[in-house]
């Protein structure tokens, strides 16, 4: 689609022999908010890295709009405590920013108040929300979040999302992002890809988390989520690789192959 | 002040003006093992320039050039572990610097001053070389800084905003194989790393920022000469670990001062 932020088709990533993606299919309109989700080691960062460039695909396509701005939010943060940096300065690496920008994205991260402490000071709340204003200064079409919620308490995370759909919403920016916690996302995404070295289904929050491929992937936690009418016809072995029981079908919202 | 005192004097303090930022960032990215290296193989450098009859700083500022280079190839293969791979490059580019100079019997060489460093014995052509590549590496470092900053803090978010991160990592690279090219007659292939380094760490505790903590370690880098030439002058201790000894000591005078509030 021309008016796709990014687009990636058949994509494939091996390393050294093991492969990690298979023939994923993954699409980000403008506006719109698609969370990636699976196990642990489903191939969720590098999925990501993927998308952000940092890794070429073994095989496969990767389309970027031209000139696409990316806002990057790194799963995590480790500053060599050596380095005197404090958060103004941090968000000022960022090329052509000035205090009062760099004060504006705090203040609409809701972390102004930390902007002149040591970044190494600061709580793990505190610097997912620094780390998310510094993606916004690049006045991202794609904002890409790794994590968004890593080490912040529950309360937080709920705030912590509802942020990013409101600067979804403020930005127009297309929001790609990992998550684990199953509960919190379904609410503010609007499409759901569950990813398990192949992208195992994906679709609207309320379809996918009824999806037997989802129930099966993360277990009675998916259970008290929604229901989904499709059907799965593949179960995972401990690689995550697909066993077939029998023949299997493409549903709507099925991309792989 | 004789000549050869004020020569040591200029090329001493011109060397600690660039080692703060420089070192600041060895210590900020862990490259103390990385300066080892390169400094270790200058020695290879100076016998490859005898050996070819050039001139031999000619010949360790090449030679650690393409050092760099190689390590930066070498690193990102990844075959080995970097601090394995440097493990390895430091003894046996020294050890042939050693036993190729062993070789030419009827050249007479300062070994202890290559070694340890001559810095009375700087020379205005030597102090040309000096001046010249601080000022070259300073004037690099300007436009250079914030990059440098960006990819130190963290690689990937630096490249995903369209750093050249690997052009800039192979920059420092070169800068610091400059600085120790021309170092190597001040403090020696054996101390050069010091004087990037220990400045920089006592500066680290006092900075708020990392122009603070560079600047800083320039301050007490060209402290330490004066102190370390004095030291040399009225008590005729070999000036290079004289330099050396007085920069630990501040180290050791910053450790005991309050931490600055904030």
């Amino acid at each position: 689609m021309s008016d796709s932020l990014i687009r990636l088709d058949g994509v494939r990533v091996a390393f050294a022999g093991r492969e990690m993606l298979h023939d994923v299919h993954l699409c980000v309109q403008p506006g719109e908010i698609v969370t990636l989700i699976g196990p642990n080691g489903a191939g969720k960062t590098t999925l990501v890295r993927v998308v952000l460039g940092l890794l070429t695909p073994d095989a496969g396509t990767v389309w970027r709009r031209p000139r696409l701005r990316i806002g990057y939010m790194p799963q995590k943060l480790q500053v060599n405590p050596s380095l005197p940096l404090s958060v103004l300065r941090f968000l000022r690496l960022v090329p052509g920013v000035d205090r009062a920008a760099a004060l504006a994205a705090l203040v609409e991260v809701g972390a102004a108040q930390v902007v002149d402490s040591p970044l190494q000071t600061i709580s793990g709340g505190e610097l997912q929300r620094v780390l998310l204003a510094r993606a916004l200064l690049r006045k991202p079409e794609l904002l890409v979040l790794d994590e968004p919620v890593q080490g912040v308490d529950v309360a937080g995370q709920a705030e912590l999302y509802r942020l990013i759909t409101r600067l979804r919403e403020r930005h127009g920016c297309g929001v790609l992002m990992v998550s684990h916690d199953l509960n919190v996302v379904m609410s503010t995404t609007d499409q759901v890809v569950c990813l398990n070295h192949h992208v195992c289904c994906s679709g609207h929050p309320e379809q996918v988390s009824g999806d037997p491929a989802f129930v099966a992937l993360f277990g009675q936690a998916a259970r008290s989520l929604a229901l989904y009418q499709h059907h799965h016809d593949h179960a995972h072995d401990l690689h995550g690789s697909v066993v077939l029981k029998k023949p299997h079908v493409h549903g709507p919202d099925c991309n792989h192959g | 002040m004789a000549d050869f005192l004020l020569n040591a004097l200029l090329a001493g303090l011109a060397l600690a003006l660039v080692a703060g930022p420089l070192g600041s960032f060895v210590v900020w990215r862990r490259m103390a093992y990385f300066g080892d290296t390169l400094s270790h193989a200058a020695l290879l450098g100076v016998a490859v320039g005898l050996l070819l009859d050039v001139s031999p700083t000619l010949a360790v500022i090449a030679g650690c050039l393409l050092l760099a280079v190689l390590l930066v190839a070498l690193q990102q293969r990844q075959a080995l572990a970097s601090d394995t791979l440097l493990g390895i490059l430091a003894p046996s580019t020294l050890s042939l610097g050693l036993v190729v100079l062993s070789f030419m019997r009827d050249v007479r060489i300062d070994l202890m001053g290559y070694l340890f460093g001559d810095l009375l014995a700087v020379g205005p052509v030597d102090l040309a070389w000096i001046l010249g590549g601080s000022a070259l590496v300073l004037l690099l470092l300007v436009p250079l800084w914030r990059p440098l900053l960006a990819i130190t803090v963290h690689e990937e978010l630096a490249r995903v905003e369209g750093l050249p991160v690997a052009g800039i990592r192979l920059a420092l690279m070169l800068l610091i194989a400059l600085v120790i090219a021309v170092a190597m007659k001040i403090v020696g292939v054996l101390l050069i790393t010091s004087l990037l380094i220990i400045p920089a760490a006592a500066a680290q505790r006092h900075a708020r920022t990392p122009e603070q903590m560079a600047a800083g370690a320039s301050v007490l880098g060209m402290l330490a000469v004066c102190a370390g030439l004095s030291l040399s002058w009225f008590q005729d201790t070999p000036a290079g670990p004289s330099i050396v000894v007085s920069a630990a000591a501040l180290f050791l005078a910053s450790l005991a001062l309050p931490r600055r509030a904030g």
